[in-house]
């Protein structure tokens, strides 16, 4: 009995004029986009200078700043109000101001205060921002300090080298969470948009009048996009290598284990979802609403350790969490499946929660 | 052998404060078509849907093809083909895969499903039509085809929920063919149905006002009983009782 529901399933997928296009094509535009746009690196911050200087120490400083990439000289105010007045306006993220006798004060060694206002309604734009101007001031500092002073303030040196992502690159952070993403939104919310059409259309009571089971019916709905996830996932691995040359440093056979997992917790979920929506709008509403915790609080953009307690408490209890740590770990650091471990008994306990749910909360009768 | 195909006792359904089923009693004797008759809104869906085991009984007892319908509607399921007011066939589908999907559904074996699947079209004048998407038909056709899947398996009991409706009548005609012959192979039939001519084809009808059965017997003894020559009166005399608003 299963196997005719399951040729059936295969059968509307690929008929549908829609889906087919869909899967291969979010997959190549998310991976192709989003790790460009999903950065937190600050580029491009407008700076305006107040120079009351006006010397050739002032300028030089000037011009270091404007020739690196993260700033760009948008202004030169003639005084600290008028700089204020184009931050207010939205014109320039940060105010530098260098004050009268800077060249002088340096010379004579006394040393010199530069103030620097930053815009932080943008909290990490304004604080990133400063703390890039204050290494440029810092290295400025040791090129024209007279030779005893530099030494002095080299008396630490302190050298850093960035771990399993030694240039620091943005995406290859992003990359191995939005394939988290795109897995979550093939297998999670597609069959369950599909349960609630047969509920539109009416098909599923014909089928609720048959001696079907319930795990039948829902089983055949899950496995072609069970399938279908992996497939996508190795689409977002092909692009991932020949687009950013990024391979992951672990083995494929853990990923693609976790990937299961996954697909089984989140699939589980979205039939629970369908179970409780008589329409398509109701289901992509809650659709919506879960896509939102998810996206902001499973550590997607944002560290969950830096969340608040209860918000930790929260994510604890959110499945992508554990697969985005898992995939992170298996991409860029290599972790093999032992230590992903917890993570994999984690995502199989939300699976059959979600799933023993959705078959009791499924009716055949009402 | 159980005497009665369906035999219902004192079945009631609610919805909150609103009483869809009201109490109703009968019996389906097996091989019989009976005729479920109603006004739109009079309860005749909601008591089928019991029937079918698709919604639960408030209170009332009942069986069909011999199981209760409160605790074995999964076998019930199995003694019955069941073809619902909305359209029950996938349109995505082609009429063969639809037939082969429900046959599959219900248990027939694979060999036979390709041969009699042949046979079926070939009765149906549909050979030609055999890779042609379901949606791509007309609703005539449509809904033969779903009668027909309907009785594939060769249920105890089918359930037909207006099958007639918007329906040209030359098709009607060809559709009443169709529910003789699958009663001629043993088949009861319980339909419902807006047409009062149709209802004179029907071995017995019941007549449903505001939930609850207000006639029930053979056409010719109901016209008789309320002196009147054809159906429609019949309706029309019990019909204006209703006071329930749809």
């Amino acid at each position: 009995m299963f196997r005719y529901l399951l040729a059936k399933e295969f059968k509307q997928f690929k008929r549908n004029e829609f889906l087919p296009r869909l899967v291969v094509m979010f997959p190549i535009m998310t991976m192709l986009i989003m790790p460009w746009v999903a950065t937190l690196d600050i580029k491009n911050i407008n700076v305006s200078v107040v120079d009351e200087d006006n010397t050739v120490t002032s300028r030089r400083l000037i011009e270091k700043i404007g020739s690196t990439q993260y700033f760009e000289i948008k202004e030169r105010a003639i005084t600290y109000g008028e700089a204020l007045e184009s931050m207010r306006f939205g014109d320039s993220d940060l105010i530098v101001n260098i004050p009268y006798c800077f060249e002088k004060d340096i010379v004579t060694g006394q040393g010199s205060n530069v103030f620097i206002a930053a815009n932080a309604v943008n909290g990490t734009k304004g604080s990133m921002g400063s703390g890039y101007i204050s290494q440029i001031l810092e290295s400025f500092s040791r090129e024209i300090l007279p030779e005893p002073a530099s030494k002095n303030s080299d008396a630490v040196n302190i050298s850093v080298i960035s771990k399993y992502n030694p240039t620091l690159d943005y995406k290859k952070f992003m990359i191995p969470a939005l394939m988290s993403i795109v897995v979550l939104m093939i297998c999670g919310f597609l069959p369950a948009l599909n349960i609630v059409s047969e509920k539109e259309i009416g098909t599923i009571e014909q089928i609720n009048a048959t001696p079907v089971k319930k795990w039948q019916f829902i089983l055949a709905k899950l496995l072609p996009y069970w399938i279908i996830g992996l497939f996508v996932l190795s689409i977002c691995f092909l692009i991932s290598w020949i687009v950013y040359g990024f391979f992951p440093a672990g083995n494929f056979i853990t990923l693609y284990t976790v990937t299961l997992a996954f697909i089984f917790a989140m699939s589980g979920l979205g039939i629970l979802i369908s179970n409780f929506s008589q329409t398509m709008q109701q289901a992509m509403l809650v659709m919506f609403f879960f896509m939102l915790v998810f996206n902001l609080m499973s550590g997607l953009f944002t560290p969950v350790s830096s969340m608040p307690e209860w918000a930790q408490w929260i994510a604890a209890f959110i499945p992508p969490k554990y697969f985005i740590e898992a995939m992170r770990g298996i991409y860029q650091m290599g972790v093999g499946f032992r230590d992903l471990i917890p993570q994999f008994i984690i995502l199989l306990c939300f699976g059959f929660c979600f799933n023993l749910l959705a078959i009791v909360t499924y009716r055949k009768r009402s | 052998m159980m005497e009665y195909a369906i035999d219902v006792n004192n079945l009631t359904k609610k919805f909150g404060n609103f009483t869809a089923v009201d109490n109703i009693s009968f019996n389906v004797k097996r091989g019989e078509i009976f005729g479920f008759l109603g006004a739109n809104g009079a309860g005749k869906t909601t008591a089928m849907r019991i029937l079918c085991g698709l919604s639960f009984p408030t209170s009332g007892k009942g069986t069909v093809a011999g199981y209760d319908i409160a605790t074995q509607s999964e076998n019930i399921k199995k003694s019955i083909g069941y073809m619902s007011q909305k359209f029950s066939l996938y349109d995505d589908l082609k009429v063969w895969e639809n037939i082969r999907l429900f046959a599959g559904i219900y248990g027939v074996p694979e060999k036979e499903i390709e041969p009699r699947t042949e046979e079926l079209l070939k009765t149906l004048d549909f050979t030609s039509e055999r890779n042609s998407l379901v949606s791509k038909l007309p609703l005539g056709w449509k809904q033969k085809l779903a009668f027909s899947v309907a009785i594939f398996h060769n249920p105890c009991i089918v359930f037909l929920d207006e099958p007639t409706g918007g329906v040209d009548p030359e098709t009607r005609r060809q559709f009443w063919e169709m529910i003789y012959e699958a009663s001629d192979r043993g088949i009861t039939v319980f339909v419902t149905t807006h047409y009062m001519d149709e209802a004179e084809y029907c071995d017995r009808v019941s007549i449903m006002v505001d939930g609850k059965i207000e006639a029930l017997d053979t056409p010719l003894n109901l016209k008789n009983k309320f002196r009147v020559n054809s159906m429609e009166e019949v309706f029309y005399l019990l019909a204006r009782k209703a006071t329930r608003n749809e």
